[in-house]
């Protein structure tokens, strides 16, 4: 790769992608060097080296979450595993019924594979969230019918980082024995997730949002009660068959130890977290027309979505390259079409256009949070010099009652 | 411990590590990020597909970057069901599960399957498609060289045939690339999947490379990464590290050829001094593979005392090492379902020694000897 000799932003995109834990790096090589067999290899200690550190991570991935390993199927990614839940109970159980329920602001993996079983015949119900974004209750259970199969709702959002009443939403799927998907990609580490406790069937997880490596996560899969899936991958016959491919080793281990860090670090990180979120939400709304996009108190510490009116959104982002944040998830911020769940909330294109995702981790510091706050301050403050409907806005003009002169 | 199980899974090569540290250790983006960050995690990426392009000599927009071969196999498949939804899918019997397995499971759907016969030396001949098969079928995967007896099968050929009767057609050449010559061009295949953790690369990456002659319906949806062929956070270390590998790829095949083919034949003149027989011997096979086995003893137990004399071995695929059934790919040969109880593989790797195959056949001889007797003693 061609080395660019630059200074790089400051990494406010910790949604997006985290670095690689060191330590996490680390206990990967020697599954790169030396021990390099394949897990599935029976006959030689290469083969049950490389097993025996799958299975260890397996423990490690479950104790976050308090579940049995046995429950713990590896897949390539969040994205996988959101396919496999939705796609795998969506068709094992479609004798039960041929409803799908999930929200309007879940991940696009959600999205296109709920669309996907549209095709396959099931109907669908997108939810519109609240403008905090979170699911109202009662709106939930009246999206339920009596055929109702499967119910998808995300932990935590990805662009507003808003938690949702998982226990609620799941006690309501649980009395009408529907099962449950749970998206936690952007959850672990970041809020307590108890399977034990939680009324959740399936839940997907992903290693690169946890300072893991890209490229490796996971399907937990309930055993009791026993829930059960289609296999979408077929083959050799991996993971008590639900989903075939040579296991990645060094990934599932990266992954292991990225989420034995997370149990063992969360709390005093998270309260380390929260401070810093705190200083950046202080610091930025002192900027006049802010508005936060989400509920700031059900929310995870890592994120602070927020909406700078009378900026003209590609602009601003033009404007902060100093830091690099997102616009919009990551996987669609290639497109300049405004964010479907900013959307969902009721937001105005225009606001939709002009928000920001702060996501902050393990390695921000305080003075990254004070450079933002001074940028941002600085580079809006001259963006709406040059705005008219900023000027207009402050000589008191309402400007959703501008009737603008067609061209 | 000498490890002879290269076609389970490879080590990774120093010069594969060395190019996908960065990746694991300093900040990355996500490539579909639009800062810096994402801009040179994509950018890398892009540099990687053009390598493994380069290595089946390919375009680089035909390269699709999945989690394994498996999931290469499963997505042309899959791809192509939907796309196509009056298929007629076609599969050689010698096929890797990751094959045979997705076809077998579209006939629950209703998709009309055909599994066809090889000769006794695991050669597929398009005249063994039974003349009611050739009338409807429209998808076929054959693959290049088999994981277990390294038969290498003439692609082009049968891809040409494909080609006149309008039948897609997938070859699976996991096994093949860094061992013999690849080339999809020349092949003329539709589709083509090669795996990182066979050459040298680390495990969890591979590719599916599709011309665009063929609608392909995606697999994994969501992100819309792979221009929405296979959606999902793009595995970045791993992909830096195929495209490494595969740059690799072709020097190793001249490796193979010229310092490992000739490891094989002393090995397996040995073998047959022995007694052993050396399953498709009678045809081309890639240099590194020789999977034979001794009448009358049980492969698992030769197997179990070659390790603790330090050596790894396998008796098949590694997928299926939890079985004690006998190897289908042999079955399909028409091998005696006793002898073939007792194959074991050997599959050498590119830094191989002939001290080391000296070595291990000396030990091979004396284990056969020793439990030759005991299987006399208990007789």
């Amino acid at each position: 790769m061609k080395v660019e000799k630059m200074t790089m932003p400051i990494y406010m995109d910790y949604s997006s992608t985290t670095p690689v834990d060191p330590r996490v790096a680390e206990k990967m090589i020697p599954f790169i060097t030396e021990d390099f067999g394949n897990p599935a290899s029976r006959s030689h200690p290469y083969g049950w080296t490389a097993e025996k550190a799958v299975e260890t991570a397996r423990k490690e991935v479950a104790k976050l979450v308090n579940a049995d390993p046995r429950e713990i199927v590896w897949t390539s990614g969040a994205t996988e595993s959101n396919n496999l839940a939705i796609k795998g109970a969506g068709n094992f159980y479609s004798t039960k019924g041929k409803h799908i329920v999930t929200l309007a602001t879940e991940h696009k993996a959600v999205i296109d594979a709920v669309r996907e079983m549209e095709r396959l015949g099931f109907t669908t119900t997108f939810l519109q969230p609240e403008p905090d974004g979170l699911v109202d209750i009662e709106k939930f259970k009246a999206a339920l019918r009596p055929d109702t199969v499967l119910a998808s709702v995300m932990m935590v959002n990805n662009e507003i980082g808003v938690i949702q009443d998982i226990t609620a939403i799941g006690n309501i799927c649980r009395e009408q024995n529907i099962i449950f998907h749970v998206d936690a990609a952007q959850a672990t580490g970041k809020v307590e997730i108890d399977l034990e406790k939680l009324p959740v069937d399936l839940m997907s997880f992903s290693a690169h949002k946890t300072y893991g490596p890209k490229g490796i996560g996971a399907l937990y899969v309930r055993r009791k009660p026993r829930i059960r899936i289609e296999a979408q991958i077929h083959g050799g016959g991996q993971e008590r068959g639900m989903r075939s491919g040579t296991l990645a080793t060094h990934q599932i281990v990266g992954m292991g130890e990225a989420f034995r860090i997370a149990r063992e670090e969360m709390g005093e990180e998270n309260a380390r977290i929260k401070k810093m979120q705190h200083r950046l939400y202080e610091g930025l709304t002192e900027i006049d027309e802010t508005y936060v996009n989400g509920d700031l108190e059900k929310r995870v510490p890592h994120n602070l979505n927020i909406s700078f009116n009378y900026v003209e959104g590609e602009s601003l982002v033009m404007a902060i390259k100093g830091i690099a944040v997102s616009s919009g998830s990551a996987c669609t911020s290639a497109s300049l079409e405004p964010s479907y769940v900013l959307r969902s909330l009721g937001r105005s294109d225009e606001m939709a256009h002009s928000s920001i995702r702060f996501s902050i981790g393990r390695f921000t510091k305080e003075e990254d949070i004070d450079y933002t706050i001074q940028l941002l301050k600085d580079k809006i403050g001259r963006l709406r010099e040059l705005s008219p409907l900023w000027e207009m806005f402050q000589d008191g003009v309402d400007i959703d009652k501008v009737e603008w002169a067609a061209h | 411990m000498i490890y002879l199980d290269n076609n389970a899974t490879t080590a990774l090569h120093p010069a594969v590590l060395k190019e996908m540290l960065p990746f694991l250790t300093v900040q990355q983006g996500n490539p579909a990020s639009n800062h810096t960050f994402g801009r040179n995690a994509h950018t890398a990426i892009e540099e990687a597909r053009e390598k493994v392009a380069a290595s089946v000599n390919a375009h680089p927009s035909q390269v699709i970057f999945t989690s394994s071969g498996t999931e290469s196999n499963n997505t042309i498949i899959n791809g192509i069901a939907k796309a196509y939804p009056d298929s007629h899918f076609g599969f050689s019997s010698i096929e890797h599960p990751c094959i045979s397995e997705p076809i077998k499971s579209l006939a629950n759907q209703g998709f009309k399957v055909s599994e066809i016969p090889v000769d006794s030396n695991g050669i597929f001949n398009v005249s063994n498609i039974s003349s009611e098969t050739k009338q409807s079928l429209s998808f076929l995967s054959v693959m290049m060289a088999n994981n277990e007896t390294g038969v290498i099968q003439n692609i082009a050929e049968i891809a040409d045939w494909a080609r006149e009767n309008n039948i897609q057609f997938h070859t699976d050449a996991v096994q093949a690339l860094g061992k013999i010559n690849v080339d999809f061009e020349a092949l003329n295949v539709d589709a083509l999947t090669i795996s990182s953790h066979k050459i040298y690369g680390p495990q969890g990456v591979a590719a599916l490379v599709v011309n665009n002659k063929i609608d392909v319906v995606p697999f994994i949806k969501g992100g819309g990464q792979e221009k929405g062929l296979r959606s999902g956070t793009e595995n970045l270390a791993g992909i830096i590290g195929f495209g490494k590998a595969c740059e690799r790829a072709a020097g190793n095949a001249v490796i193979f050829n010229e310092k490992i083919k000739p490891l094989q034949a002393h090995l397996e003149k040995h073998l047959a001094s022995m007694g052993a027989v050396v399953f498709g011997d009678q045809t081309e096979r890639l240099p590194n593979t020789s999977f034979f086995a001794f009448p009358r003893l049980d492969g698992v137990t030769l197997l179990t005392a070659l390790d603790k004399k330090g050596f790894a071995i396998a008796s098949g695929s590694a997928c299926s090492s939890n079985s004690n059934e006998p190897s289908h790919v042999l079955l399909a040969m028409g091998i005696d379902k006793d002898l073939a109880q007792g194959a074991i593989r050997v599959s050498m790797g590119v830094d191989v020694t002939m001290e080391q195959i000296k070595e291990f056949i000396v030990v091979l001889k004396s284990e056969v000897e020793r439990l030759k007797q005991l299987a006399a003693m208990a007789a």
